[in-house]
This record gives structure tokens, C-alpha cells and sequence, in this order.
């Protein structure tokens, strides 16, 4: 048994890194994913992945397979991204669901546009996938710099954030945090998205985001409880699929969010908000 | 009909006065409150009333600040950000959200807490005694999903309790809630009007308004009538309120009334 789970882990330098690196992106990304789903924007948080891919796919042509250049080239795209489709909600008829899908898709074009202009399949491989198995120190420096900055983040914001996503009237009424929470939070999204892209890319970083936090939603009645949960939900997914990787010789990336599908799934079946749940016989009421 | 209110009702505090010169508040250029001019004096208790479509809500928004004036003005003898509690008809607050009883009405506090403060010892007793003043002790630790549309009502009460403003606006508080809850919530705005604080509630039911708010203010996107209620809340006023509000015309002229 410890044959099965540790000596992976303990025999192999890039297991290890990749272990830190889904620590990381538990701790920063997933608490970002609860806030998306408790906002109802987990679809969005999808769109802006995609997003991402042309400032990536950019620094790439500019310098390569650059770490920094496709980072920065990532934030940059999706902070433009937000930002414009903010600007057009705010200050035009349409909702935010189509101003960032107009611009969402846009990205996405415009960026598998300019990978095939210069990679092999094998980059835009790595670009959408990722490389859990793979990350070098200046990666995992950064997906840990980024968790770092999303804790001390998601701390400063957390009560106007809250009141945001739960009450915007209200927080419009009583202060002028409103906006500052929202493009914060969307700020903090969009670090998590690159950070998950390095590992996991840019069409699964959503997942170890939203995954959990849907899980975890089904068995937490509040939110402390609900962002823990859902943090070690995507940790315990992170080991299980790193283990699955190594063990039945398939991709890391899909394995880490199938078993976050899986935790998913066994929630829907067994968790008090699940499907199960309304059929079980009723226990005795309460008097009051 | 005068538009200005009798002083029959100021109560010993700094006078927060709220008027109205001249004011026109609307959507695409459309007026729902028409040339407005009324003066509101501090510690009244005004009902504001008149018929769907009068401007009743649109009025309150504009006084909380969250729509600009496409004429006239708002003069508020007081901070409107720091001094105005306002509750709208139809909240935007998702009822599904993981949050307590107690932590939504303790958000009343925030803008003593703002976004960094604790919430100390004595603040807490603060939210208890908020709590228990609207009927809810013993609803703390419930999720907020869990009350129904009365008690949400008096949490929502329990946390303009907490705002402490000296100017409490309330649309259609009275909307959908039963007998007993509604005698409750107007025991709390009697105490606030006790208290010296000004408070603009939109009321429909009447006989309310003859039972327990002192003075009206009749609208019909203009003003009908303002003053004593006695006197505004007479058959020929509610008449000409009715006949007044007629549909917006999409295809009205450029209001004139301004080039005298």
C-alpha cells in the first residue's frame, strides 16, 4: 500500500513538483472557483480560460516556449478581456454573458490563429493541456507566487466580496467597494487561470477551480466550511490523479480532473444538497 | 395644496431636511416623477402614496442616489452615502448564498466595520438585541434560504436597525406579509419616528397610513398633494392622483415647462 501511494511520490523528483503544484492550485485556485460558482459564473470562469490563449499563444511567438513571455502575454490577454467586457456591460444594453463571450471568442480565434502560424501541434498541445509532469522551478515559483498572492487576495477582499456576490445592492448603497471587489475578484481569476494553465492548461485549469467547489457546495452549509471542503476536495483529486497517472501510465492533467469529477459524482450520490438526499426516508423533525 | 409640508411633526434634532426643487426623475428621458417640489421636514414620518406608475419608487431611488436627475434637484441636509438606509421593494440578494442570519443583518454595521472591522463583543449584542427586536432571536445560526418572505422581512428590518441613518427610506415594506409581522415592522417605524429620525415609506394600504404615519405625500408623477394626512388622503385628491396617471406615450413632446 505504501509501496502504491508514497514511493511515487518519494522516488521521483517531478511527482514532487508536481505534487506542489497541485497544492498550490488548491489553495488559490480553488477558493477563487467557489466564489465563481457562489457568483454564478462558472461558465464564465470557462470563457476566460480560453481568453487566456492569445497572450499566451503571443509571448510564444515573440519569444518561444518562454515562461515569462507567455505568463505575462496570458495575464495580460485575459485582464483586457475583462476588462473591455466589463466596460461594454456597464456602459451598453448587453449583459455580461454576452459581452464576454463576444470577447471571449474573439481571443480564442484570434490565438489558435497565431499558434498555428508558427507551432508544431506538440506546443498547442501543451498550450491547451498543459504539463503537470513537467514543471520547472520558474513554474512552480509561479503557480506558488500566484496561490501566495491569491490567499492574501481573496483575505483583503473577502467581506466586500461576499456582500458582492450576495447582496450587490446593498454593498452599492452602503460603499464604493462594489467595483473594487468585482474587478479584484476578476483580477484574481485570471492570475488563477494562467497559473492552472501552466499545469493543467487552458481548457482544464477551469476544472480543479470548479469541480470541488460544485462538490463541496453539496455537503457545506456555510461558507468557511464550504471554501475548506472544497480546498481539500481538489488536493485529495490532485494526489489521486497524479497516482492514477503514474500508475496506469495515462496523462496527469484529465486524470487530476476526472477524480474531481469523481469526488463530483460521488457528492451528487451521497451529499445532504445531492440527488439522493429528498429520497431518503425522513429523519424525525425537529419541534421548532 | 401647498407643497410644502406643515413642520406639525420636528422632532429635537439637527434638521436633516430633504426637499424637492423643481425635480424631474425618469428613464429615456421619460419622466416618472414629474416637476416635483416638496419639503420634507426631520423626524417626519411621511407616507408616500399614489397609484401604480406614480413615480412613488422611482422618487425614493433618486433620493438614495441611485438615479441622477433629469431636472431639478435633491437637497438632503445630510451625507447621502453615510446618512441614508434604504431598503428597495425587490432586494438583489440571492437567497441561496451560504450565509447566516446573523452575518446578513450584522452587514448593517458596515459602515462602522467597513471592509477590515471586527465585529467585537459589543457589536454582536448589538446584532442580537437587532434581532430580537424584529422577533428573530433564536434565528441566528439558520441560513438565510431557510426564513420565509415575513421573517426575511424582519431580518432585512433588523439590519436598517443596525444602519442607524437618520433617513430611512422604505418601499412597499408592506408588500406580501402577513397582519402580525406587518404590526411588528410598523412598531419599529414608530420607534425610529420617536426616535427623531426621518422616515419616507411607500405604503398602498390606507388604512394604515390614516392609523400611523402623520403626514403624506400624494403623487401622480407630479405632486397631487402633500401635508397632514387628514387632509391629503381626501376622495377628490385621490381622484384627480388617478385620473393624473395615465401611460407613459412613447411618443410624448419635449416637456416646455422649463422655457417660462
Amino acid at each position: 500500500m505504501t509501496e502504491l501511494l508514497l514511493s511515487p511520490f518519494a522516488d521521483f523528483g517531478f511527482m514532487r513538483r508536481a505534487l506542489a503544484g497541485c497544492l498550490a492550485l488548491s489553495l488559490g485556485a480553488t477558493p477563487v472557483g467557489v466564489f465563481l460558482m457562489l457568483r454564478r459564473m462558472s461558465l464564465m470562469g470557462d470563457a476566460m480560460s480560453h481568453a487566456i490563449l492569445p497572450g499566451a499563444a503571443l509571448g510564444y511567438l515573440a519569444f518561444g516556449l518562454s515562461l515569462g513571455a507567455m505568463t505575462v502575454g496570458g495575464i495580460v490577454a485575459g485582464l483586457v478581456v475583462v476588462f473591455a467586457a466589463g466596460l461594454v456591460t456597464r456602459s451598453s444594453v448587453l449583459k455580461e454573458d454576452a459581452s464576454l463571450a463576444a470577447f471571449y471568442l474573439l481571443s480564442l480565434a484570434a490565438g489558435v490563429m497565431i499558434v498555428s502560424l508558427r507551432g508544431k501541434n506538440l506546443d498547442l498541445l501543451h498550450v491547451l493541456f498543459g504539463s503537470v509532469l513537467a514543471l520547472d522551478d520558474g513554474s512552480l515559483l509561479l503557480i506558488a507566487g500566484i496561490a501566495t498572492v491569491t490567499l492574501f487576495g481573496l483575505a483583503l477582499l473577502f467581506r466586500p466580496l461576499v456582500l458582492e456576490c450576495f447582496d450587490p445592492a446593498f454593498l452599492r448603497a452602503v460603499s464604493g467597494w462594489s467595483p473594487v471587489a468585482h474587478y479584484g475578484f476578476l483580477v484574481l481569476v485570471v492570475l488563477n487561470l494562467v497559473a492552472g494553465f501552466h499545469a493543467l492548461g487552458t481548457l482544464m485549469a477551469v476544472g480543479i477551480m470548479i469541480l470541488p467547489a460544485a462538490a463541496a457546495r453539496l455537503w457545506a452549509r456555510g461558507l468557511p466550511a464550504l471554501l475548506l471542503l472544497a480546498v481539500l476536495f481538489a488536493f485529495g483529486s490532485g494526489v489521486a490523479g497524479l497516482l492514477v497517472s503514474y500508475h496506469a501510465d495515462v496523462p496527469a492533467g484529465p486524470a487530476i480532473v476526472l477524480m474531481c469529477g469523481l469526488v463530483y459524482f460521488a457528492s451528487l450520490l451521497a451529499a445532504p444538497g445531492g440527488l439522493l438526499a429528498g429520497r431518503l426516508p425522513l429523519r424525525r423533525h425537529l419541534e421548532s | 395644496m401647498n407643497a410644502a409640508l406643515p413642520l406639525a411633526h420636528a422632532a429635537p434634532v439637527l434638521p436633516p431636511v430633504l426637499a424637492f426643487d423643481d425635480l424631474t426623475l425618469g428613464y429615456d428621458r421619460h419622466p416618472a416623477v414629474h416637476h416635483l417640489s416638496a419639503e420634507i421636514p426631520a423626524g417626519a414620518l411621511v407616507a408616500v402614496i399614489g397609484p401604480n406608475g406614480a413615480g412613488k419608487s422611482t422618487l425614493l431611488k433618486g433620493v438614495a442616489g441611485e438615479l441622477r436627475p433629469i431636472g431639478g434637484t435633491i437637497r438632503l441636509g445630510c451625507d447621502p452615502h453615510r446618512d441614508v438606509a434604504y431598503m428597495p421593494q425587490r432586494g438583489e440578494m440571492d437567497h441561496s448564498f451560504p450565509v447566516s442570519v446573523f452575518d446578513m443583518v450584522a452587514m448593517g454595521l458596515w459602515r462602522e466595520l467597513g471592509a477590515f472591522g471586527r465585529l467585537d463583543g459589543g457589536r454582536r449584542r448589538r446584532v442580537l438585541a437587532a434581532l430580537a427586536a424584529v422577533g428573530l432571536s433564536g434565528f441566528e445560526s439558520r441560513p438565510i434560504g431557510s426564513l420565509s418572505g415575513g421573517q426575511l422581512q424582519r431580518a432585512r428590518f433588523a439590519r436598517l436597525i443596525l444602519q442607524d441613518a437618520p433617513v430611512i427610506l422604505l418601499d412597499e415594506p408592506f408588500a406580501a406579509i402577513d397582519v402580525r409581522t406587518v404590526e411588528d415592522l410598523v412598531a419599529i417605524i414608530l420607534g425610529w419616528h420617536a426616535e427623531g429620525r426621518t422616515v419616507l415609506a411607500v405604503v398602498h394600504d390606507f388604512e394604515q397610513v390614516r392609523r400611523h404615519f402623520p403626514s403624506c405625500l400624494l403623487l401622480a408623477r407630479e405632486l397631487v398633494a402633500s401635508g397632514p394626512t387628514a387632509e391629503v388622503l381626501t376622495e377628490p385628491l385621490l381622484h384627480r392622483a388617478r385620473h393624473l396617471s395615465e401611460a407613459f406615450d412613447d411618443h410624448a413632446a419635449a416637456c416646455r415647462r422649463d422655457d417660462k
